[in-house]
């Protein structure tokens, strides 16, 4: 492993090797390293192959901006070798290339030539015969896509979180001029978060001989007390929202002003063969060299339309690289870097270009045109390319700002800014070192002031330095706009990398009709890679500007839309969480063979293995269900019963301490919300049950016409801490009475009696309701005594019959008795007519009550349709002449071999056939 | 859509902390004509401006309280408990 003498800067450990592997091949790195940096220093070029033709690729950006280096990482697919750091024993793997990476079948569809595939070619080509195409699909599907996840969902679960962070001031990006402006926010007092995508704050500070200040300016900004976020690439702009991905979190920041200091990004230039290994941005070069101390190559060729690749090629030779050419393709200027340049003895072509890259596996030779020696070929393992800076705008403009057009540096530029947002730095215009760290103070100030802070001296400073701003920003660009199409040359040109798009695909594009920059996206799919338009927005532009004969204001630039950066799903979807709700009892359901399934959030028993014969044992002998289920609430104050008169169509305030009535709740439209029992327990305190998938609505419910007519009642909800258990059945009087000192007969337990006493110990409530039809006992404790409750129920029943059922049986049983389940026998259209329950209807209550008009106005006429019982005979119901009456819940055969169920005849009355015939009067279970 | 609620008695959190209850609709206090009654239970005005709603705290404190909020923009002016 060869790396450069050790610098200042460089952030690999030499002291501490990793080992991982590379496609099953060993290899060594240091801590500190990125993947990429590791394997380009043990000497590899190539680290996947493109999408569409199977084209080797390299390093180029070495900073996630371009497509270039991704591999799959222990298994995850798409991770950008060039950021993600090594770790021991990691296992990569290249993506998108069989049976090897060196040597590659698929690539024959780059030699073949581009005539089979232009853009939309298999909607073109694979069309006919229209009934193969599930054929096609198939082998388009394999050979298309990157990556491959693994087969089974275990392998690809992995762990990630939320997390919440309201913050005054975010700032976005974490070089010079977001340091500077979180510093400046912090320290005029405001709480700061910075989220930087790189391994550590400083930019391009970092590779460029700025590392020292970059250090000083982040230990400035921790010390001022900002949160800053690092490897944390914000994802987008919502309303007020920036999500931040940091590995497993993401950090749903909201920031009352966001500062976006997002900088620019190096833009690669047109020629054929410009995504060969070894074809590199200025920024990825000087990256490789100053932070791992890897040299980039041995002898390059350095093409540039500005400065920042004139000034790469003097750190470049510093780091040992042969400077072959410089090529710059304007033909005047006198900017610093020439004389630099000149200095150092390295020769500038001006008014010269790239016309072509050559090499099979990575570049070997370029062709330059200049205008001065026409064109020469020189040979070279290093081309780097620097076309300029565009202002990474994407987040800011889902934030709201607009971009123009900028003719005098060729790019889209910053034009309008809302009012909560803020942009400092390069992307901001203000590029050079003290204009970047100007902006970005000014910036932290104005967000900080418009949240209060800061006084009139701040003032004054930021103003000057606005002032100041404004003069430097009329300083000459010394930028050449490179041309929108390439110069002639064989082979492929590239205008976009991570779909393959090439310069002729655009151009093909606009020939078929796809004039417009957005519709040209969707036909070739340029910039809607994994580099988001990084790489192809501005290519593309100039060229649709060129084809169209438009201007590139004209043209315009796509909409950026998130994610800006690539992020795996799992981390968008936080953590999987299914919330499930158990009973108390729930483990003895299972080890007593229960069948669980869902019902609503709760696990319940859905039956035990015999539901016709649990239903059997209900009617004969007795069962026992868990029904801890139920929602429970307390009602409680001095005008509790006022309270629940004008909740329920009956009445409550006149129930009598120790008793129990059913009700119904229903809306101001007359129609079913929930049910349950109500108890009274004392003068000032009501126990009120609802349904189990209701509990929640109706607390809600209640506590929302509490907070509205403010009677004097305080509502406690104890679904959860309270268990309870119905013992239902011809025996269960005799199994209670061997639990409870409390006289369980007929006559001082009767019907509808609520009663407080210990069941096996256990402080219980006790309401005698008929659930299932049968004499039954609710008991309601507390949860944490249920197993206890379960099993001395079930022991003391045993030599009575006694059984277990769930909610399979409790369905035939009620069923039978026509007591309805509300949201299973009713819907949101339903009435207490429509659901056969006129008697709960009292409407000569004096007081007003909830739904109580519409009730007076559906007492008036036959419900259109109405819950009946009926029975069918040899499998048919006789069910009138309307045979399409809908079923509301299917027939099910039961122990009594009856078949039953509650049905909605139309308002011209199918013929209802009988009501429920067990137990017509209720004489059993008042009994 | 995500923004910040102020509970009256929690402070600012998450719009997904909460329940909507729909625009502030008061009951009629009398017994109401038909029309009365049906605009009452099934018209709403979803006026594109300032609404004044009903919010409850529901992974909080669970308490009802109205808010004003404008739907064009969901900048919430003001909260309080009824």
């Amino acid at each position: 492993v060869s790396r450069l003498p050790r610098r200042d800067g460089e952030r690999i450990d030499r002291e501490r090797e990793v080992f991982f592997t590379f496609d099953g091949k060993r290899v060594v790195g240091l801590e500190g390293d990125t993947i990429g940096s590791a394997l380009f220093a043990s000497g590899r070029r190539t680290f996947s192959r493109s999408f569409k033709y199977h084209r080797p690729r390299g390093l180029m950006c070495c900073a996630g901006q371009c497509p270039n280096c991704l591999v799959q990482v222990d298994g995850a697919p798409g991770v950008r070798a060039c950021t993600e750091p090594v770790r021991e024993g990691m296992k990569v793997v290249h993506m998108n290339a069989s049976p090897s990476l060196d040597f590659d079948v698929m690539r024959a569809t780059d030699k073949v030539g581009t005539a089979f595939t232009p853009p939309g070619f298999y909607y073109k080509t694979f069309i006919r015969p229209r009934r193969l195409w599930p054929l096609y699909e198939k082998v388009l599907r394999h050979a298309a896509g990157l990556g491959k996840l693994r087969k089974s969902q275990r392998e690809r679960e992995w762990r990630t979180e939320y997390r919440r962070r309201h913050t005054d001031v975010l700032v976005v990006g974490g070089g010079t001029a977001g340091l500077s402006a979180a510093i400046a926010a912090a320290e005029l007092g405001a709480d700061v978060v910075l989220c930087d995508e790189g391994a550590e704050p400083g930019g391009r500070l970092l590779a460029e001989g700025g590392h020292g200040h970059a250090r000083e300016l982040a230990a400035r900004a921790r010390e001022a007390g900002v949160e800053m976020l690092s490897n944390a690439p914000a994802l987008g702009a919502f309303d007020g929202l920036v999500p931040v991905w940091q590995g497993d979190t993401l950090h749903q920041v909201r920031a009352r002003r966001v500062v976006y200091a997002t900088g620019t990004i190096e833009q690669p230039l047109l020629f054929a063969g410009n995504d060969l290994p070894g074809v590199m941005l200025s920024g990825g070069a000087l990256r490789l060299a100053a932070l791992y101390a890897v040299r980039p190559g041995t002898r390059a060729v350095v093409a540039a339309v500005c400065d920042r690749g004139l000034e790469a090629a003097i750190a470049l030779r510093a780091a040992g690289v042969e400077i072959a050419a410089v090529a710059d393709m304007r033909a005047g200027g006198s900017s610093q870097a020439f004389k630099t340049l000149e200095r150092a003895s390295i020769g500038v072509m001006r008014g010269t270009r790239v016309v072509a890259a050559h090499g099979r596996m990575q570049i070997e030779r370029v062709t330059l045109d200049s205008d001065r020696f026409g064109e020469l070929q020189v040979a070279c393992d290093l081309l780097v390319v620097s076309g300029g800076s565009a202002p990474a705008t994407s987040l800011l403009s889902q934030a709201g700002a607009r971009t123009a057009y900028d003719e005098e540096r060729g790019v889209f530029a910053l034009a309008d800014l809302p009012e909560d947002v803020l942009a400092a730095g390069e992307v901001a215009g203000a590029g050079a070192l003290e204009d970047a760290e100007l902006s970005g103070r000014v910036a932290g100030a104005e967000a900080a002031h418009a949240l209060g802070m800061g006084d009139d001296r701040s003032r004054d400073r930021a103003e000057h330095g606005l002032e100041r701003l404004a003069q430097l920003a009329r300083r000459p660009a010394e930028v050449a706009v490179p041309p929108p199409a390439p110069p002639k040359g064989d082979g492929k040109c590239f205008a976009c990398l991570c779909e393959d798009v090439t310069v002729k695909d655009i151009h093909l594009s606009v020939a078929e009709g796809y004039d417009s920059i957005e519709l040209s996206k969707r036909y070739t799919t340029t910039t809607m890679g994994p580099c988001q338009g990084r790489m192809c927005q501005l290519p593309a532009v100039r060229q649709m500007a060129e084809e169209t004969g438009q201007t590139l204001a004209q043209v315009g630039t796509t909409t950026s839309r998130p994610p800006w950066h690539s992020v795996p799903m799992g981390a968008l979807a936080g953590r999987p969480f299914e919330p499930a709700k158990r009973s108390a009892i729930h483990g003895r359901h299972r080890e007593q063979g229960a069948t669980v399934m869902w019902a609503g959030d709760w696990r319940r028993a859905y039956d035990y293995g015999d539901p016709r014969g649990e239903a059997l044992a209900v009617h004969e002998a007795a069962g026992l269900i868990d029904v801890s289920t139920l929602g429970k609430l307390i009602v409680r104050g001095p005008d509790a019963g006022e309270l629940l008169d004008r909740l329920y169509p009956n009445r409550f305030s006149n129930l009598k301490p120790g008793r129990i009535r059913y009700g119904v709740i229903a809306s101001d439209a007359g129609r079913i919300v929930d049910d349950g029992t109500i108890c009274r327990l004392d003068d000032d305190t009501f126990y009120v049950t609802t349904t189990s998938s209701g509990a929640g609505a109706v607390y809600e419910w209640f506590s929302w016409w509490l907070a509205d007519w403010r009677l004097d009642v305080h509502l406690t909800d104890v679904t959860q801490g309270l268990g309870a258990v119905n013992l239902a059945g011809p025996r269960a009087r005799e199994i209670m009475g061997k639990l409870t000192e409390l006289d369980c007969s007929s006559e001082a337990f009767t019907y509808l009696d609520g009663k407080q006493a210990e069941v096996a110990g256990v402080p219980s409530l006790i309401l005698r309701i008929g659930f299932v039809g049968e004499v039954g006992y609710e008991i309601h404790f507390p949860a944490a005594h249920g197993e206890h409750l379960w099993d001395a129920l079930l022991e003391a029943g045993q030599e009575h019959g006694l059984r277990p059922f769930g909610l399979e049986p409790q369905r035939l049983l009620r069923l039978q008795k026509m007591h309805i389940l509300v949201g299973q026998d009713t819907d949101s259209e339903s009435t207490p007519f429509g659901a056969a329950m006129p008697w709960i209807v009292k409407l000569d209550k004096e007081d007003d009550f909830i739904g109580k008009w519409a009730l007076e106005r559906f007492a008036e006429e036959p419900p259109e349709t109405a819950l009946v019982g009926f029975t069918l005979t040899n499998g048919r119901a006789r069910t009138g002449r309307r045979k399409r009456d809908h079923l509301r819940q299917r027939p099910s055969p039961t122990c009594a071999s009856r078949n039953q169920a509650l049905l909605r005849p139309g308002r011209r009355g199918a013929a209802v056939v009988s009501l429920a015939e067990l137990d017509p009067h209720r004489e059993a279970l008042a009994s | 859509v995500s923004y910040v609620l102020t509970c009256p008695n929690c402070g600012p959190r998450e719009v997904t902390d909460f329940g909507f209850g729909g625009e502030v609709n008061p009951r009629p206090r009398s017994a109401p004509s038909q029309r009365e009654l049906n605009t009452y239970n099934y018209f709403r005005k979803n006026v594109a401006g300032v609404q004044r709603e009903w919010w409850f705290h529901r992974s909080g404190c669970g308490a009802w309280f109205l808010a004003e909020r404008d739907t064009r923009t969901n900048d919430v002016l003001k909260t309080e408990l009824p």
